[in-house]
């Protein structure tokens, strides 16, 4: 029984326990529950568990293979950084909601059948959710209840799929299902929903800087990541992913440029990020899918580190907007630090966790000869230098001084950021022990010297792009304003791109949605007059007119069953 | 002994105890005998149960007389899980009922109302249990006729009228189902169904037996409130007191489903009921109609307790749509649903009855900050909520499971998809109880006021049920499952 208990089980039931703990004992207890739970997964040998039969299907709620695990550790590692790093947090509801929403992305992680996946899936939207709502206010409460139709929106989606493919084909195992078909296509769009797709992507960078300081840290490891594991496990080497992949590495950029608010930056760099695994998915082949989980694994600790960061300022100053930053160096000087370790990994510096995984998925596209991909994913490349890179530790820790000056991160915070920091160096200095646990046998060596010169090459290369820019840019007076005028042509350039879309698509877009907003209203009025409480179907009738009805449906069924006769 | 009278000792015992609670004269041991009569009901339907699932149907013929003469009870699957159904919920909600009937209803009408609700669960235990066309009719009478009184005991004015046009309507359907009943038997001479089903073959071809289907398949309609025949339901329900609008609309409702099954099924045939009738094409467009315009009447309802009962006729919607589907899946759907139904509106009315328990009104307005006023209240209505939007790990998933996966055997893929979208419908208007509930802040006097543990417990075991049948289906699902294909095999 204990031998094969599901560790995400340690994380749901362990979680609704701690509302019971208060002070040191809550925490240690906290602490020890991923700790617990990741023993318990590294104890279990490979192989399927937990069988429970309903109806005909037997549903398979524990798997543990190469895939799932490295999924599950990374998963129970970030679980633990974003308890470590919450820890200061009295609110007992998102402790909760976090810890369940963990066990939630844990449990369809090891989920073997496509049920168990469905029910661990809604979980997850259902008690990240609160993640959100925690902020506790209007504006988080209206963006957590867009997140929420919309991720419970994709389980009902991937539920119709999973009848369709149950009915289709007698199974609902989850293993590669491939896209053919109405009903994996549904599943393939359900994954593509929480994976962000291009278009399917809006809620990320709506719901994610709108939930509370420690709440983005935890939203960011999950619920993408979860929806990477899905399409890695379903859909591998369906090619369509590869043009999906490759405009998701792309189009944030030029929205991550502009935006201001470092958080939402940061949420259109993760999409930016995740366009590279599934780029990797679409190649399928052993190099790509290990160069996508390896990215994942990674990207989970760098992209938590980053949120971390960025938590640790909006939790002592109390902003984020890039305008009102800078200069905070001077008041936190280790979190300036981590987020730097941060930023080197996401922009793939030799020597940082990003550069050992991405030139895994970069070599696999390059092997299967689709250039066209390979160079958007180049460009990309360069381009998270520009917004993750330099933006954000530049636009908060120095650029000019903002004058704020605040007290360093608390204590439980710094050691969130700077375990996940040492995480992200010691992956880049010595990947073998990651790479050894990659689904797939890997014979890849990322420091030779191509790779190395190669990447070093892009970096100074974008990074000479932007001294240009400088230069052409305005003649720098002083320094302060240098900063300002380049953040002016910086965001002009992103605007004038913008101002050439807007034109070109706004006024159909804009006539779309009023047409669209009119009929909407028009059907709701209808609605309302036929269903609201005065209306035809539920006011209150006169027994006559009921009885009427009932004479009116004698006659009617009469007639049909005496035609039934002839 | 006892052993061998178990059918009638099912239907007798609430029937001589509801006199025996009005000798008494005092509530509390009016109480007592309905407690005892209840829970004396659930002990026969277990072992009923039990014993028809070992061994078959079991025919009993009341007093020693064989069926042409006598009255024969006749118990199988179907009717068994529906006595078993009945049972439960009376039970539940009579260990609900001595608080919420203090709040509710005046001292003086206390032990009537006890009497009433005993001669409504012998007449509702009658109808599923007889194997005799006639004393079925007037085994509804005595369950309407009780149940009227207990709905006029409300104490909205508006109960008196709701009651009255209920009176009027309910009479009617009973009246529709007599005089089928009675051009059955001028056909075929005999009122025992396991003959009428042997004799109607013979002469199904003839008008008189269309007409007595036609008859039936209104009466039935109004009975379970099959839209557009359901407007006597929400204002019975809504002002009615909590406690029997959580007993009517867990147990009437369906048992009334439970003789349509039984009628057309039994009766008059599968095949003659389906094939040459059609009553398939006759239903469905009604449950269609009544799974989405209820719905809709149901998000705009401002008294929660209306908007329940709107969800009601939405739900039967479902019931009469998983008939009209005419496979073995469908039917299991149906009593499957019609059980898991009764397990989340009973939670929902009772959860609902401990809100007005406190608060002396179902209006929406009322519930703003409820979730930190009565956390307890609120969380049960939130699972049985989510038990009927049909979320998984609650009893409401595994009918709409069935339900889809019998309308795609039809390859009847816009009903499937119409379900679903139901469900989202039924997300919405249980989200304009839940959001007041939990985001709007209290109102400036109010203080935490938990509903007492008398209300909270049978309640919570209704809610527990929602989970435990998510869980484990070999109750509903296997034992639906053979009463379905029972049905679907019966002999014609």
């Amino acid at each position: 029984m204990f031998a094969t208990l599901n560790p995400a089980l340690i994380l749901i039931v362990g979680a609704l326990l701690v509302p019971l703990l208060r002070g040191r004992a809550r925490s240690l207890y906290m602490l020890a529950l991923p700790l617990a739970g990741l023993v318990q997964l590294v104890l279990l040998p490979s192989g399927e568990y937990g069988h429970w039969q309903v109806f005909e299907y037997t549903l398979t709620t524990l798997r543990i293979d190469g895939l799932s695990f490295v999924f599950g550790l990374i998963f129970f590692v970030a679980a633990f950084l974003g308890v470590l790093y919450a820890l200061h947090v009295e609110d007992t509801l998102q402790h909760v909601a976090a810890l369940v929403y963990a066990g939630a992305a844990l449990g369809a992680t090891f989920a073997g059948d496509l049920i168990t996946l469905f029910i661990f899936w809604e979980l997850t939207a259902v008690s990240s959710v609160f993640l959100i709502w925690a902020r506790r206010t209007e504006r988080a409460y209206r963006s957590g209840v867009r997140y929420l139709i919309i991720q419970v929106g994709s389980g009902v989606i991937l539920l119709a799929g999973i009848i369709l493919h149950a009915h289709e084909t007698g199974s609902i195992a989850f293993d590669n299902i491939g896209l053919s078909g109405l009903a994996s296509t549904l599943i393939f769009i359900a994954f593509g929903i929480k994976c962000a797709f291009p278009l399917l992507h809006n809620w990320l960078q709506d719901a994610y800087p709108e939930a509370t300081v420690t709440g983005t840290v935890v939203l960011s490891a999950f619920t993408t990541k979860l929806a990477v594991y899905a399409l890695a496990r379903g859909f591998p080497g369906t090619e369509l992913l590869l043009y999906i992949g490759a405009t998701m590495t792309a189009f944030p950029i030029f929205f991550a440029v502009i935006e201001n608010d470092m958080r939402r930056v940061l949420s259109y760099s993760l999409n930016n990020q995740l366009g590279f695994m599934v780029a990797g998915i679409g190649v399928g082949t052993e190099l790509a899918i290990n160069g996508t989980v390896a990215h994942a694994f990674c990207h989970i600790l760098y992209k938590a580190l980053l949120f971390m960061s960025m938590g640790a300022v909006l939790y002592r100053v109390g902003t984020i907007k890039a305008s009102q930053l800078g200069g905070l160096y001077k008041s936190m000087p280790l979190t300036a630090g981590f987020c730097i370790v941060g930023s080197m990994s996401i922009s793939a510096f030799p020597l940082f966790s990003g550069f050992i995984s991405k030139s895994l998925i970069l070599g696999a596209v390059a092997a299967e000869q689709y250039w066209g991909v390979w160079l958007v994913l180049l460009f990309a490349s360069a381009g998270v230098l520009d917004h993750s890179g330099i933006k954000i530790p530049f636009f908060t820790f120095f650029a000019h001084d903002s004058g704020k000056r605040c007290a360093e991160a608390p204590t439980n915070m710094l050691w969130a950021m700077g375990l996940t920091a040492f995480a992200c160096i010691a992956i880049g200095v010595y990947p073998e022990p990651l790479y050894a646990i990659l689904p797939y046998a890997v014979d890849y060596i990322p420091y030779t010297t191509t790779h190395v010169i190669t990447q070093l090459q892009l970096l100074l290369f974008s990074a000479m792009a932007f001294a240009i820019l400088y230069r052409r840019g305005v003649y720098p007076p002083e320094i302060p304003a240098l900063n300002l005028d380049f953040d002016w042509v910086y965001r002009r350039l992103g605007r004038r791109l913008m101002a050439v879309s807007r034109t070109a698509i706004g006024g159909t877009d804009r006539a779309i949605r009023q047409a669209l907003h009119r009929q909407g209203l028009r059907l709701l009025t209808g609605l309302f007059r036929h269903h609201g409480p005065h209306g035809i179907l539920a006011r209150t009738w006169p027994t006559g007119s009921m009885v009427l009805w009932v004479a009116v449906l004698l006659g009617a069924y009469l007639i049909f069953y005496y035609a039934g006769a002839r | 002994m006892i052993d061998a009278h178990l059918p009638v000792l099912q239907v007798a015992v609430p029937l001589i105890l509801a006199p025996a609670c009005v000798l008494f004269r005092n509530g509390r041991a009016a109480w007592l005998v309905a407690l005892l009569g209840s829970a004396w009901t659930l002990v026969c339907a277990g072992l009923l149960l039990a014993h028809v699932v070992q061994s078959g149907p079991w025919d009993y013929a009341i007093g020693g007389w064989p069926p042409p003469w006598g009255i024969a009870l006749r118990i199988d699957t179907v009717n068994s899980f529906v006595l078993l159904l009945v049972a439960t919920i009376a039970t539940v909600v009579i260990a609900y009922a001595p608080r919420s009937v203090a709040a509710e209803i005046d001292a003086p009408q206390h032990t009537l109302f006890y009497s009433a609700y005993l001669l409504c669960l012998a007449g509702l235990s009658g109808i599923a249990a007889t194997g005799d066309a006639f004393n079925l009719f007037v085994f509804l009478e005595i369950s309407s006729l009780s149940s009227y009184a207990m709905i006029a005991m409300g104490q909205d004015r508006r109960a008196l009228t709701a009651s009255f046009q209920y009176l009027v309507m309910g009479t009617i359907g009973a009246t529709f189902i007599l005089i089928g009943v009675g051009l059955l038997y001028m056909m075929t001479g005999t009122l025992n169904m396991a003959d009428l089903a042997a004799r109607i073959p013979a002469v199904g071809e003839t008008t008189t037996v269309r007409a007595a289907f036609a008859f039936l398949t209104v009466g039935i309609s109004l009975k379970i409130a099959l839209l557009p025949l359901h407007l006597w339901l929400p204002n019975a329900y809504a002002y009615a007191p909590s406690i029997v609008t959580a007993f009517l609309a867990a147990t009437a409702t369906k048992v009334a489903v439970y003789v349509l099954l039984r009628f057309f099924f039994t009766v008059f045939g599968a095949s003659f009921s389906f094939t040459s009738m059609n009553l398939d094409i006759v239903l469905l467009p009604f449950s269609l109609v009544a799974i989405v315009a209820a719905s809709l009447v149901a998000i705009f309802q401002s008294n929660v307790k209306r908007m329940l009962a709107y969800s009601s006729v939405a739900q039967i919607g479902y019931m009469t749509l998983g008939i009209s589907l005419f496979n073995l899946t469908g039917l299991t759907a149906t009593i499957v649903h019609l059980f898991n139904h009764a397990l989340m509106k009973g939670a929902l009315f009772l959860a609902l009855g401990c809100v007005v328990y406190r608060l002396s009104s179902a209006n929406i307005a009322q519930f703003a900050g409820l979730g930190r006023r009565m956390p307890w209240t609120m969380a049960a209505f939130v699972a049985g909520g989510l038990s009927l939007i049909g979320v998984p790990l609650t009893a409401g998933f595994i009918s709409k499971w069935l339900l889809i996966l019998a309308a795609l055997e039809n390859g009847w893929w816009p009903v499937a998809v119409l379900i679903v979208a139901a469900s989202l419908l039924a997300v919405i208007y249980i989200w304009r109880v839940v959001e007041p509930a939990y985001f709007k802040p209290m109102p400036a006097q109010a203080v935490r006021s938990e509903a007492p543990l008398s209300l909270l417990l049978p309640t919570w075991a209704l809610v527990a049920a929602n989970v435990y049948f998510g869980l484990d289906t070999s109750l509903t699902a296997d034992i639906a499952g053979l009463a379905a294909s029972d049905l679907m095999g019966a002999p014609r």
